[in-house]
This record gives structure tokens, sequence and C-alpha cells, in this order.
């Protein structure tokens, strides 16, 4: 039987209710309607992506088949859950350091409902340790739903999901400390992070554990790469949740992402082919003034 | 309905709102004002979603202690660690002395310059190992592309080294080179494809298509 939605969502809805109505109390009357020129670039990118997107959304909704690369981190995920039930030992994931308002924690808690899904199947101990209080809100209800959805609501208790601290290094040490402690078979590193992804990545990493990571933070991708046995690299990391629900609508958001980066290339190579031989930086300076 | 489109409606127009304030200016800049109303309302949504972080915490380790679990005494000391810093944040916060003795202030600072301080300090300084032990793994010499990653990085670490550029005068131009062409390059490659699937997936996010986040399914 299915609980009470979650409280946390009701006080959002009454806050983004009232939001309007303060704003309006509050806003000086001095402008009016019209379009913010500086952003008017970032408009036409807008426009032409979410129509690329959305077109892509509608063709893979009437059924057309569309080929997505293989993506060996997302393909790993079930053999990392698969080898920690054989050993019997847990799954620890770590849905990063930031908030909800952060697009990769929204994404690591969609592959954090893959992962949920599976070690309820299988009966495999899972925990997720947080350092956002937000993001733990979330995480436990997401949790809580794929236990739900896997038909075993009775493994779930306020252990799997738990909640350690604010602060950055202490969450840190605690989640190491609980790597050497309690040696976890399955390590899974996605979201966003900072500093503390070497830390963490080689404290599992000489535990033996098998580790996945997936970020899309430049500077600790490197980090990621060498400690990790499979790393999901910034966009496979939003892709994750569409690959691994491998549903049709999602998957042709990924296609139309890819026709979007295809006309980016292409930009980018015209602007530079124009600047080279006429020394006119209009493409350039058109993404950038306007 | 509650439960399925109520959480997506918010999220729609948590969403909608401040892109099309980005866009659009309305009379009084209205659109532009809610988007800062909603964003400083999310750090009172966040204050007490760290209440049911604190009861989750105090719900584990009640009853480790209660058991006797393994490292039971580990939780003692968190829970107890946890009360003394609240309660002398609450004596700094409201100006009120400890015990009549020390002034709130005066002993919250006490925690923070005796205690935080030297532990964060301690895990940051534990990176330095951790550096050397991973770069230790990453360029060990096992194929043509671990080679050159440790030719460009031995390049690098040379080309920022006094020393070194005494007796190679030509590495700190090639350091440069390497350091704002090539890298740069890969690294320009990797964030236009997460700023793009970024926006990808806040566009099905906004659209209602994937909704996992939120513990729901497809067709719920």
């Amino acid at each position: 039987m299915r609980k009470h939605p979650i409280t946390e969502v009701s006080v959002a809805a009454v806050l983004l209710l009232l939001a309007p109505g303060y704003a309006l109390a509050q806003a000086p009357e001095t402008i009016s309607w019209g379009l913010r020129m500086e952003n008017f670039s970032a408009l036409i990118l807008f426009v032409v992506f979410s129509g690329v997107v959305m077109t892509f959304i509608r063709l893979a909704h009437g059924g057309r088949d569309l080929y997505i690369r293989r993506i060996a981190g997302l393909n790993a995920v079930e053999e990392a859950i698969g080898r920690s039930t054989e050993l019997g030992k847990k799954v620890l994931y770590v849905p990063g350091i930031m908030s909800i308002d952060e697009v990769q924690t929204l994404a690591s808690l969609a592959v954090l409902k893959h992962v949920a899904k599976h070690t309820a199947q299988y009966g495999t101990p899972l925990e997720v340790p947080n350092k956002d209080p937000l993001t733990y809100a979330a995480a436990r209800e997401t949790v809580k739903e794929a236990y739900l959805e896997a038909g075993r609501p009775d493994l779930f208790n306020e252990e799997v999901v738990n909640y350690v601290t604010y602060d950055q290094f202490a969450y840190t040490a605690a989640v190491t400390g609980k790597m050497v402690r309690e040696k976890p078979a399955a390590n899974f590193l996605v979201g966003s992070f900072y500093a503390e992804s070497l830390l963490l990545a080689e404290a599992g990493q000489s535990t033996g554990a098998i580790q996945i990571a997936g970020t899309a933070e430049v500077a600790q991708l490197p980090f990621f790469v060498t400690t990790c046995d499979y790393t999901l690299i910034g966009e496979e990391l939003y892709a994750a949740s569409a690959y691994l629900s491998r549903e049709p609508v999602m998957l042709g958001s990924i296609k139309g992402q890819d026709i979007v980066k295809f006309i980016l290339l292409c930009w980018i190579v015209l602007g530079i082919l124009i600047y080279t031989f006429t020394g006119n930086t209009a493409m350039h300076d058109w993404l950038l003034s306007q | 309905m509650y439960k399925k489109q109520f959480p997506l409606l918010l999220a729609f127009l948590g969403g909608a709102i401040p892109i099309v304030s980005f866009f659009i200016t309305t009379p009084g800049d209205r659109l532009k004002v809610t988007t800062d109303t909603l964003q400083d309302w999310m750090l009172i949504i966040a204050g007490a979603a760290l209440l049911l972080g604190v009861v989750n915490l105090f719900q584990i380790n009640l009853r480790k202690i209660s058991t006797r679990a393994k490292g039971w005494p580990n939780a003692l000391w968190l829970l107890l660690s946890l009360v003394i810093a609240a309660i002398l944040g609450l004596a700094d916060a409201f100006d009120t002395s400890v015990f009549g003795i020390w002034g709130g202030d005066v002993a919250f600072q006490w925690i923070q310059d005796a205690a935080f301080k030297p532990l964060q300090s301690t895990m940051f300084s534990l990176l330095a190992f951790y550096v050397a032990s991973a770069a230790f793994r990453a360029f060990r010499v096992r194929n043509v592309e671990a080679g050159i990653l440790l030719s460009a990085a031995l390049i690098i670490m040379l080309g920022v080294n006094p020393y070194a550029v005494k007796i190679l005068p030509f590495l700190p131009d090639t350091t440069n080179w390497i350091m704002n062409i090539p890298n740069a390059a890969a690294q320009r490659g990797i964030i236009i494809g997460a700023a793009l699937g970024a926006a990808s997936f806040s566009l099905r996010i906004l659209l209602g298509i994937e909704r996992s986040y939120l513990g729901l399914q497809k067709g719920e």
C-alpha cells in the first residue's frame, strides 16, 4: 500500500504558490514588458535546442528506432550489483555533495532509483549516505519508491538512506570510514563532487570494491578516471536515466541533444574558418554580446 | 492526482519561471523578483530538511547505542559532539554565556579553532598522498595513450619547476601550449557535451518526461 506523499513537497507547493503574490507586492513599477536583449542569442539557442529535442521526442514517441551508442559504465551497473550480491556485501551509493538545485544531483537520483530497484530485487544491502539535507529527503523518497516497485518495501529502513553531516570533509571522513570498515563490494560515486572526489575514490579503490563514478565536474574527472573501474563523463551522466530505462521518448531527447551538438560543432568550425581567412569574429561575437 | 501530477506541476513552475525571467522583462520585473524569492525560499526548505536529517542521525545512532552494535561508542561520541556543538552554537547566536563562565562566542570559536578546523585540514591534507598514489597508477606505461599521458605530465611538472626551467628554458612555453591548446580543447569538448546534457535533462524534467527523481515512473 502506498504511503502519503512526502511532506517536503507539500511545503514546497505552498511556498511556490505564495511566491508570485509576494513578488507582486515587492516589485518596482519602472520596467515594462520586453525581451532582455543581452540574452537574445541565448534565447535563439534555447528555441533551436528545445525545438530539435522535442522533434526527436515526438519521432521516438511515433515509434522510430533510435540508435544510442553503448556506454560501458552504465552496462556495468548490474555487474557491480551482481558482484555485491554474490559476495553478500553491501552496495554504497554516494549521490555527490550538492543540493537538488544542481542538475547532476537530479541525474544521480535517477541512477540511484535504478540501482535501488536492482538491490531490492536481489535483496542486496544498499546504503546511501548524504551530505545535503534536501538531497537526503529526495533520495529517501526515491529509494523507498524503488523498493516498493521491486515488491520489497520490507527491506527499506531508515538506515538505507541516511544523513551524515553538512560539512564537506566530515562527510568525506564518514564515508571513507564506512568504506574501510564495512568494505562494500560496489561503490557508486555519481553526482557533483569537488575536493573529496579523490579521497572517496582512493579509499574505495584500496578496499578492492568495483567502482562506478559519474560527474560533469571537469576538474574531478581525472581523479575518477584514474581510480574507478568505470567513469561516466559529463553528458553520459545526464544520459544515464534514459539509457538505463530504455524508454524511447527519453532516448529521443538524447538523440536531439546529439543533433544540437553537431549544429554547434558546425558553428564552431565555420567560425574558425571565417576568422582564419577573413579575420572576422562576427560569429563568436554574436554568441557573446547579444 | 496529488501524488503524481502536483509535484510535476511544481517542478515545471519552479523551472519555467526562472527561464522565462531570464529572457523576458515584465512590468516591475516581477518575474525576476519571483525567481529571487523562490531561491530565497529554497534556503528555508533546506533548513526544514536539515531537521529531518538530524532526526535521522539521532534515530540511527540511538539504535546503535541501545543495541550495543559494533562501534557504538563512536555513535555516542557523535551524538555528544552534535549536542555540545549545538548548545554552544545557540549560546553564540543568542549571545549568552555557557555555565556563566565563557561567552557563547568564545566557546563556539574555541570548538571551531581547536577541533573543527584541524580535523578539516587533516582530511584535506590526505589529498597530497592520494594524488601521489593515483598518479602512480595513472602514469604506468601500459600502452601508447598512457605513454603520451606520462610524457605530457612530465613536461608540465618540469615546466613549473625552477631548476628544470634553468636547464631547459623552452619548457614553460611547451607547458603553456599543452595546457592552453590540447588540454583546453579536450576540456571544452567535455564542457559543451555536459552543458547540452544538462539542458536536455532539464527539458525532460520541465516536460515531465523525466520523473525518476520524484520516485515516479513512466505513466504514473
